[in-house]
């Protein structure tokens, strides 16, 4: 019996929706009973994607976070649920009866993620159902995953080894979204966006050249890390925790140390930190 | 329950259908079985490149469905209330008059008895046409075929289509180094694997492949720039959106103002002339005029060095980080992607753009262009294919139904009045005009100096405009000139042909509604044009031939264009000459099939049986990367067909009078030698709408019009309610899908407005309401909304001054060209400022 789940690469999402327009396809005005009642026309996917733009011109990112249904081991809308309206397959895909949850609104509030959607016209909740349905007739993936160009998107069997998803989370550092809420996510994510601090340094009588090379430090009181900045002057720490206190330290040979207090309450832009000569 | 599986095509890409019980109910990308593909490999820096097996749509084709059977379709013919042919025609209530159904026998009899008075009491050159740039995919149907058959057949003023998307590589490239068989656009060979081998910096310059996918090509090229990415390529990006490629590629992002690329690269060449960091045997040997180009790149000429100061003033990107581009382009092996297929983008459709245009390969030809890893790339096409298996695109004579070898009996239209899609409008309005050149010039530099007049002498004007499509009033420039035209009594009738209700449609006399290529039989290569730009399937992993099934019959009352004109035809007593004797559209793909090599590997029925056939590149591969054969100084062995000196004593030349790489251009010294505006040697001037302009005290924001992510040229948009739910396309408000307006926080703050708040865009030329979008993703001063909305909706109809609230922001953009002797549309030079809509 597989255990079926996915890993979400934020890195290789370039954001083209073709995920969430496949589920449309899939779903929108199409009964696929007992496991879904059509997604509504005035409606949206149950792939849904959140564009999160952070920075300042000019150093902006833009990520995309796709987030299906993430068929939780320890899944609040199973586990509150009553007469069976929420249950969970033996393959792990859980699933919200169209029949049995009409009515029931309460089961949208289930979901911290908030991953379950009304359906006005029918009268029911809806979500993602790992595509059921076609991976019965035999399909080897759900509509998402096979839409996705830039193979951000993978599905397989957790449980073998031998799987392309159990071999792509031996080799990478997997992640889940609000690990703090404790469902045990049967889908994850690589390189979710973290907070990040970023700027560019010049030198205070080269203002002409960029500057390369320069050390930058970032401590948060307990350790330091360091990079340099690259060709353009530009420097980047990221992979760093929210609503921290750092001090930022840029150093170089012939100039005044520079240092800055700068907190992640959100992302960092600091901006051009100028060193002024000495003597 | 019956379910059925049919092939089929779209713009972007080849897919499955699934019918059940005569529904459409999914569409999904081309499935091929395994061992049809035969995947290349690349091997570089010690690994192996290979593709899936599989086909890569671009987003909105997961969509198709919903605009098969979009509420905006055509389904039965309409007639305009108060347009009676034998009475009162009432043209100037075009655009207000409300429409009733009639039927296909009363739509026929209307159009047939117009066409024929028309040609009898002026001639057939009074009737004019033309179809909209891209039509739905599949040869038998496509623009070029039944609609040039038709019209050709009745002797019509044909229109030449300006190169919208490209015109400052149209006007100007072809100056530098000739490609004018490619319109400007420089051939793609294998320059996939001379990246991953050989690139170690890509500067993308106007250049959103992620979005714009070489045109046709879906999607696969994502995966090659993640390959390029991972192995650590510098990717910088000079934009003044911070676009979807760079988002994807952690680009570093030198944001800069439009008009001011021509500036930005003389910097470039400044400093690379002063530090002599620059290819001087390639100067030497494979350009031309490198020494007057210095001159004025010193200033020894006009007293103004081209410094990255000076630049930074005219651009808006600090000097240092000019300077350090310049530096790191010539240290590394750097390839420019100056758009699409190499070159395209926006800064092409911006005042004077030939200026830019020229400047990105005399940048490239300062740094020994063809060079291992130097190439003008737009990393979207070039991956290993085959060329010698053909089969027509739609652009080649062969796939079109007027020409092809596959018509029995080929028609030739003697008219020789031409118009100009650019100044239509104007030449219905306001005769006489002129133009120079022919639109694609794809036989020659010099047919760019042909002078055209119309009306033509001994030629009528035009009293009849059939139109196919629907989006000019979203992708020409200056666009309410089209409402005030269809509004003028000198067209005496006026037909719309179409699938969908569009911006243009509700200007019609007579709307015919056509089917979608769903509805009809057909074949095509995916991606494939051929034309003017030939082997752009190489743009695609693998080459895929589809045989596009009928999957369903045609809506409501809708037909194939095929069959409205065989009905038309009829009516006129040219139903044999159209049909060349009868063929359906079923067999006229059959005779398509014949011609092209396709039967050498595959008899039609297993072809029709199977739906595809997949042409994979040959095992062994041999790459001839683009233009390898100029820097090495040899005879071209790229399979470029239409390069004439290919396989002559002149192989080793370009296309250029000289033969070089022209830092002086010969075509433009000898023809146009007094031209400021497009001087022998590229210049950077200063923008008639731009920064510096008069106007920019009225209008102080600069509108960027790029073509949109999630849309095609109007096709999608609109009729495809899926595509509102995402906030890059349209957002929701109010019960309205608005197009968005991307503005910076500072100009937003600056006049009050609040993310999401309707705003009006507006100049003395218009007013279009779209939605803020306020995001860090552009500089401020610019304002970034997409052209190509597939709804145009005036507040006022009939008002060709109206303030749109469909978005079509075109309607802000000039008339003026790029310069007096390059008559290309420049819609990036476009001042506005914005308000917040309070109604």
């Amino acid at each position: 019996m597989p255990r079926y789940g996915m890993l979400i690469n934020i890195d290789r999402c370039n954001g083209c929706y073709a995920c969430y327009l496949a589920c449309r396809d899939e779903f929108e005005s199409n009964d696929h009973l007992p496991y879904s009642a059509a997604q509504p026309a005035e409606g949206r996917s149950w792939m849904r994607v959140t564009e999160k733009e952070r920075g300042s011109t000019p150093k902006v990112r833009v990520d995309y976070v796709a987030t299906p249904c993430l068929h939780c081991a320890n899944a609040p809308c199973v586990d509150k649920s009553v007469d069976g309206a929420v249950y969970r397959r033996p393959d792990g895909i859980v699933l919200i009866d169209p029949e049995k949850s009409k009515g029931n609104r309460n089961i949208l509030s289930d979901c911290p993620h908030r991953l379950i959607y009304w359906n006005e016209e029918k009268n029911i909740p809806q979500k993602c159902t790992f595509c059921a349905h076609l991976l019965d007739m035999g399909w080897k993936e759900p509509r998402c995953v096979e839409a996705c160009p830039a193979g951000a998107v993978v599905f397989g069997d957790l449980d073998d080894p031998a799987s392309g998803i159990s071999k792509l989370i031996a080799s990478s550092k997997t992640e889940e979204l609000n690990p703090d809420f404790g469902l045990n996510p049967n889908v994850r994510y690589v390189d979710l966006p973290k907070r990040f601090i970023l700027g560019e340094v010049v030198l205070g009588d080269k203002k002409g050249d960029c500057a390369p090379g320069i050390r930058v430090q970032l401590g948060d009181g307990a350790e330091t890390i360091e990079c340099r900045t690259d060709s353009f002057g530009d420097f980047e720490f990221d992979g760093l925790k929210p609503s921290r206190k750092y001090t930022l330290r840029v150093v170089h040979k012939g100039y005044a140390t520079v240092e800055k207090p700068v907190v992640t309450n959100s992302d960092v832009n600091v901006g051009v930190i100028e060193l002024d000569p000495l003597g | 329950m019956t379910e059925q599986v049919l092939t089929s095509c779209t713009n972007e890409g080849p897919i499955l259908v699934y019918v059940q019980d005569g529904k459409v109910v999914r569409i999904r990308p081309l499935l091929a079985d395994e061992n049809d593909f035969k995947p290349w490999t690349i091997e570089a820096g010690g690994k192996l490149y290979t593709p899936p097996k599989r086909f890569n749509l671009a987003p909105f084709v997961h969509a198709e469905r919903k605009r098969l059977y979009s509420d905006d379709r055509l389904k039965y013919p309409l007639k305009r209330k108060g347009f009676d042919p034998k009475n009162k025609r009432n043209q100037e209530k075009r655009g207000v008059s409300g429409y009733e159904r009639i039927s296909w026998d009363e739509a026929l009899e209307i159009v047939s008895g117009e066409i024929t008075r028309i040609r009898e009491q002026y001639g057939g050159p009074a009737i004019t046409g033309l179809t909209s740039s891209h039509h739905n995919w599949g040869i038998v149907g496509y623009k070029m075929g039944p609609f040039q058959r038709f019209m050709d057949m009745l002797e019509y003023t044909p229109v030449f289509d300006n190169p919208d998307s490209w015109e400052g590589w149209h006007w100007g490239a072809t100056h530098t180094w000739g490609f004018f068989w490619r319109l400007g656009m420089p051939e793609q060979y294998d320059l996939l694997q001379d990246a991953l081998k050989n690139t170690e910096m890509i500067v993308l310059w106007s250049n959103d492949p992620d979005s714009t996918r070489a045109i046709y090509s879906g999607q696969d090229s994502v995966l090659w720039r993640q390959w390029l990415k991972d192995k650590n390529v510098k990717f910088v990006v000079l934009d003044p959106f911070f676009n979807y490629t760079a988002a994807h590629m952690d680009a570093t992002w030198l944001p800069l103002r439009p008009d001011s690329g021509a500036a930005v690269a003389q910097a470039i060449a400044y400093t690379w002339i002063t530090e002599n960091t620059y290819d001087k045997d390639y100067v030497s040997k494979r350009t031309l005029g490198f020494e007057e180009f210095r001159n004025h790149i010193l200033g020894n000429d006009d007293g103004k060095p081209k410094t990255p100061e000076w630049a930074a003033e005219e651009s808006g990107i600090p000097a240092r980080k000019i300077r350090t581009l310049a530096r790191e382009w010539a240290s590394k092996r750097t390839v420019l992607s100056a758009g699409t297929r190499g070159g395209e983008g926006s800064a092409s459709r911006q005042a004077y753009a030939t200026e830019w245009a020229r400047m990105m390969i005399l940048l490239q030809a300062m740094q020994g262009l063809g060079k291992p890893g130097v190439a003008i790339w737009g990393t979207t096409m070039g991956c290993p294919s085959n060329t010698s298996i053909s089969f027509p695109g739609y652009a080649d004579p062969d796939s079109r139904m007027g020409m092809s070898r596959a018509a029995d009996h080929p028609i030739v239209n003697p008219t020789k009045q031409r118009l100009y899609r650019l100044t239509l409008p104007e030449a219905i309005l306001n005769p006489p005009i002129d133009w120079w050149g022919e639109g694609f010039c794809g036989q020659s530099l010099d047919q760019q100096f042909i002078h055209h007049v119309y009306p033509r002498e001994g030629y009528p004007e035009v009293k009849m405009f059939y139109r196919y499509g629907s989006s000019f009033l979203a992708t020409m420039v200056d666009t309410s000139k089209w409402v005030r035209m269809y509004q003028s009594p000198k067209l005496e009738f006026v037909v719309n042909q179409d699938c969908w209700w569009g911006g243009e449609t509700g200007f019609a006399d007579i709307i015919l509604p056509a089917c979608t290529n769903l509805e009809r039989d057909d074949l095509a290569e995916a991606a494939a044009a051929g034309g003017y730009s030939i082997h752009g399937s190489n743009g695609n992993n693998f080459r895929v031939v589809v045989r596009m099934k009928k999957c369903i019959e045609p809506l409501w009352e809708s037909k194939s264009d095929y069959d409205i004109f065989t009905a038309i035809s009829e009516k006129l007593g040219m139903k044999d000459k159209y049909t060349d004797g009868g063929k359906t559209d079923l067999d006229w793909a059959k005779a398509f099939y014949a011609i092209s090599d396709l039967p050498k590997l595959i008899n039609w029925e297993d072809f029709d049986r199977k739906g595809y056939f997949i042409i994979n590149a040959d095992e062994p591969y041999k790459p001839t990367p683009a233009l390898r054969w100029f820097y090495e100084g040899r005879p071209c062995d790229t399979p470029d067909p239409l390069n004439k000196k290919r396989g002559t004593g002149l192989g080793d030349e370009l296309s250029t009078y000289s033969g070089k790489i022209e830092f002086q251009s010969q075509s433009l010294l000898k023809n146009f030698p007094d031209d400021e505006e497009r001087p022998p040697i590229p210049h950077h001037i200063l923008s008639w709408e731009g920064y510096r302009s008069e106007l920019y005290k009225k209008y102080p924001l600069q509108l960027v019009s790029p073509h949109p992510r999630f849309s095609f040229h109007t096709h999608y948009d609109k009729h495809t309610p899926w595509l509102n739910e995402i906030p890059g396309h349209r957002v929701m408000k109010d019960g309205y899908a608005w197009w968005p307006a991307h503005v910076h926080p500072s100009d937003a703050a600056a006049r009050g407005i609040k993310n999401d708040d309707i705003i009006k865009l507006y100049n003395d030329r218009g007013a279009v309401l779209c939605i803020a979008a306020i995001t860090e993703r552009v500089l401020p001063g610019i304002v970034h909304s997409y052209a190509s909305s597939a709804n145009y909706d005036p507040l006022e109809p009939g008002k060709a001054n109206s303030i749109d609230r469909g978005g079509c922001v075109n309607l802000l953009t000039s008339s003026r060209m790029l310069s007096k002797h390059a008559p290309g549309m420049a819609p990036g030079s476009c001042l506005i400022e914005i308000v917040k809509w309070e109604e």
